[in-house]
C-alpha cells in the first residue's frame, strides 16, 4: 500500500463513517433530496476549492478567492442592472476579468519573487475593495434568464434534484481531475510543488506554469462567483467572507499536502462534502448551534495536518531503514 | 546625537516620511487635524484619536513583528481577540473580580499562543497552517463562550481599559506604549532579539550553534497571544461587550500590514518593533483620514491594497537587486569619470 493514498483513504473512511452515523440517527439523510441539496449548497465552495487545490499542489496559496467571488457577484449585479447585455455575455466578461486578475497575481509572485501569501492578501483587499466601490448594498438580480437557469434541474430517483449549479461543480471536479492527472500542465504543477528549482532543472516552464495556476484559480473563483450569484440571485460585497479558509480546509481534509507536490483533486470533493455533512447534521439536529461547524472543521484540519506530519516522518523512517 | 540613535533614525526614515506625508495630507484636508485640547483632564483631538483607535493594531503588531522575525506568521490573532474578549465578558458577567477577569483573559491568550507555538516549534508545522487551525476554530470557540449573542457588561473597572484615561492620555494608548516599552527593553537590552533574528535567518544553523530554538519560537507565539489578549480586553471594554463575530475581524491582516509597512521583511530576520508601531499609526492615520475627508469608507480597502502593493514592489527581492545593480553601475560610471579627469 502506497502511503501516498493514505490521507485520501482516511478522508473517504471518515466521510463514509460520518455519513453512516448521520444516517443511523436520521434515516432521511439517505434520501436523494439531501444528497442533491448537499451538492447544490456547496457548489460555489467546491468550484473555488478545485482552483485552490491546484494552487496548493504547486506549493502556493491563494487568499483572494472569497473576495473575487464577492466581486464577481456585485459586478454581475451592477452590469445586469445598468446595462441590457445578456447574462451570458456578462459571464464571459467577468470570467476574463477574474482570470486576468489571477494571472496578474501569478506574474507578481513569480517575477517579483514575493511570497504568494502576501501577494494574494493584497489581491484580497483589492478585489473586496473594488466590490465595495461598485456597491455597498445587496443588489438583487432579476433577469428572466437567471430564474430560468436557477429552475433547471435533473430529477434524481427518490425526488432529489441535481440542480444546474450542483452539476457544474461535478463537471468542474471531473475536468480538474483530468487536468491534474492526465495532462502535461498537471504534471508540471506537481513538479513545481516538489520544488521550484528541481522543476526548473527538469525542464518545467516555471514562469508560464505559475502564472497559469493563478489564472486558473482566478477563473474558477469567477465561475464560483457566477454560481454563487445564481444560488442567491443577488450580488453583495460583504458576501463569502472567509470562503478561502473553508476552501483551504477542504483541500487539506481532502488529503493534499500543504507543502505542495502531493494530493488529489478528487479528495477535495470529499473534503467539501464532509464540511457540508457537518452543516447538514447540525441543521437536522436543530439544538446544536452553527458555530460547532467551525470548531469541528478546525479540529478536522488539525487532525489531518497531524496525520500528514506522521506519514512524512514514517516515510522518512522507512527510507532510512529500508 | 549618539550613533545608535542616528542609525535608528536612518533605518526608520522611510516609515517616518510615510507617516509625515499621511499626517500632512490629513492636515490639508482637515485643518483642525493637529488641534489638541484638554477637556475634563484628558487630551482630545484627531491626533490623539489616531493613537487611541490604533491601539489594537499597534499591540498586535508588537507580537507579530517577533513572530515574523522568526520567519513565521500568526493568522490567529484576530480570533484570539474574539476569544479573550468573550472570556473577559463572561467572567465579569458571572461576577468575578476585575483581577480575576483580567487573569482569565490573559491566561487564555497565553494558552492560545502556547498552542500555536507548540504546533510550530514541536510538531514542526508551517506557521501559516498551524495558526490557521485556531483562526478557523477560534471564532467558533468565542461564540461558544458568548452563546452566540453579543455579551454586554457594565463593570466600571473593565470599561476603564477601553475608555478611561491616565495622565491625560486615553488608557489604550497608555497600555500599548507600556507593552511596547517592556518588549523593546526585553529584546534589545538582552540578546533575545538577536537570537530571534538568528532563528529567522537560519533556524537550523541557530539550533546547531546552541540557541534554544524551540523555546524562543514558542515564546514568540506566546507573546503574540499575550498581545492579542490585551487587545481583546481593550476592544471588548471599548464597546462594553464581546462580539464573537466581529471583534478583531481582519485585524490579523492589519497587523501583518503594519509590520510590512514598518519595513520588516516577511522572510524573517532583522526586525524593528518601533518601525511596526509607526506602520500601525500610518494605517490608522489613513483610516482616520479617509473618514475625516468624507470620502466614502468603501475606498478604504482599495487604498490599503494599493499601499500594500506599492510597498511589496519596493521591498521585493527582484526590484531591490535591480536597484542595487543600477546604483552600482552609476557608482562605477562616476568612478570611471574621476579616473578620466585625473
Amino acid at each position: 500500500m502506497n502511503s501516498k493514498y493514505l490521507p485520501l483513504l482516511a478522508t473517504i473512511v471518515i466521510f463514509i463513517l460520518a455519513y453512516a452515523v448521520c444516517a443511523v440517527q436520521y434515516p432521511s439523510m439517505l434520501s436523494t433530496r439531501v444528497v442533491g441539496n448537499l451538492l447544490t449548497d456547496n457548489a460555489f465552495l467546491g468550484i473555488a476549492a478545485v482552483g485552490m487545490t491546484f494552487v496548493i499542489l504547486s506549493g502556493g496559496i491563494d487568499l483572494s478567492i472569497g473576495s473575487v467571488i464577492a466581486f464577481t457577484g456585485v459586478f454581475l449585479a451592477v452590469l445586469l442592472r445598468d446595462t441590457s447585455i445578456h447574462p451570458l455575455l456578462a459571464f464571459v466578461i467577468v470570467l476574463i476579468i477574474t482570470t486576468a486578475f489571477g494571472a496578474g497575481m501569478g506574474a507578481i509572485i513569480h517575477f517579483l519573487k514575493m511570497p504568494a501569501f502576501i501577494v494574494t492578501l493584497a489581491g484580497m483587499f483589492l478585489a473586496r475593495g473594488i466590490a465595495f466601490v461598485l456597491s455597498i448594498d445587496s443588489i438583487p438580480i432579476e433577469h428572466p434568464f437567471y430564474s430560468q437557469l436557477s429552475d433547471l434541474y435533473f430529477l434524481l430517483p427518490g425526488g432529489g434534484r441535481l440542480t444546474l449549479i450542483g452539476a457544474v461543480m461535478l463537471v468542474v471536479f471531473a475536468a480538474g481531475i483530468l487536468l491534474a492527472h492526465r495532462t502535461r500542465f498537471g504534471a508540471n504543477v506537481y513538479a513545481l510543488g516538489g520544488g521550484e528549482h528541481t522543476a526548473q532543472l527538469m525542464g518545467v516552464p516555471v514562469s508560464r506554469t505559475i502564472i497559469l495556476i493563478y489564472a486558473l484559480s482566478g477563473f474558477l473563483a469567477g465561475l464560483s462567483g457566477i454560481v454563487f450569484s445564481l444560488y442567491t440571485s443577488a450580488g453583495y460585497s460583504l458576501a463569502t467572507v472567509g470562503v478561502e479558509l473553508d476552501a483551504i480546509a477542504a483541500v487539506v481534509i481532502g488529503g493534499t499536502l500543504l507543502t505542495g507536490g502531493a494530493g488529489f483533486v478528487g479528495g477535495t470533493l470529499i473534503g467539501i462534502l464532509i464540511q457540508g455533512l457537518i452543516q447538514t447534521y447540525i441543521t437536522f439536529d436543530g439544538t446544536l448551534s452553527s458555530w460547532w461547524t467551525k470548531i469541528l472543521i478546525g479540529f478536522l484540519l488539525f487532525a489531518f495536518i497531524l496525520l500528514q506530519k506522521g506519514l512524512l516522518v514514517l516515510s522518512r523512517f522507512n527510507r532510512r531503514y529500508a | 546625537m549618539n550613533s545608535s540613535t542616528k542609525a535608528l533614525l536612518i533605518r526608520l526614515a522611510p516609515q517616518l516620511a510615510a507617516l509625515a506625508v499621511v499626517l500632512l495630507l490629513n492636515f490639508t484636508m482637515f485643518p483642525q487635524f493637529f488641534h489638541i485640547e484638554v477637556q475634563n483632564g484628558r487630551l482630545y483631538g484627531s491626533l490623539i484619536d489616531v493613537l487611541n483607535r490604533g491601539a489594537p493594531v499597534a499591540l498586535l503588531s508588537i507580537g507579530m513583528t517577533l513572530v515574523i522575525a522568526t520567519k513565521g506568521i500568526d493568522l490567529s490573532v484576530g480570533a484570539v481577540i474574539a476569544i479573550c474578549g468573550a472570556v473577559a465578558a463572561a467572567s465579569t458577567v458571572s461576577g468575578n473580580s476585575l483581577a480575576l477577569t483580567l487573569a482569565w483573559a490573559i491566561g487564555v491568550g497565553l494558552a492560545c499562543g502556547l498552542w500555536n507555538g507548540f504546533l510550530v516549534a514541536v510538531l514542526d508545522i508551517q506557521p501559516i497552517i498551524a495558526t490557521l487551525v485556531l483562526m478557523v476554530a477560534g471564532r467558533g470557540i468565542a461564540q461558544l463562550i458568548t452563546e452566540g449573542a453579543i455579551m454586554t457588561f457594565n463593570d466600571e473597572g473593565l470599561i476603564f481599559f477601553g475608555s478611561g484615561s491616565f495622565l491625560g492620555l486615553p488608557m489604550p494608548v497608555v497600555i500599548w506604549l507600556l507593552v511596547a516599552l517592556a518588549v523593546l527593553f526585553v529584546v534589545r537590552r538582552t540578546a533575545l532579539g538577536m537570537l530571534v533574528e538568528a532563528i529567522g535567518i537560519n533556524r537550523r544553523a541557530s539550533t546547531l550553534s546552541g540557541i534554544q530554538t524551540p523555546v524562543l519560537l514558542i515564546a514568540a507565539y506566546v507573546l503574540s497571544g499575550l498581545c492579542a489578549a490585551i487587545a481583546g480586553i481593550i476592544v471588548a471594554a471599548d464597546i462594553k461587550g464581546a462580539d464573537a463575530n466581529n471583534a478583531g475581524l481582519w485585524l490579523e491582516l492589519d497587523a501583518i500590514l503594519a509590520v510590512v509597512v514598518g519595513g520588516n521583511s516577511l522572510l524573517g530576520g532583522r526586525f524593528s518593533i518601533v518601525g511596526s508601531l509607526i506602520g500601525a499609526m500610518v494605517i490608522q492615520a489613513v483610516n482616520t483620514g479617509i473618514l475625516l475627508s468624507g470620502f466614502p469608507p468603501e475606498f478604504n480597502l482599495v487604498i490599503k491594497a494599493v499601499i500594500v502593493i506599492a510597498i511589496l514592489v519596493i521591498q521585493s527581492p527582484a526590484v531591490q537587486s535591480a536597484a542595487s545593480f543600477l546604483s552600482r553601475r552609476r557608482a562605477d560610471a562616476q568612478g570611471a569619470r574621476k579616473e578620466q579627469v585625473q
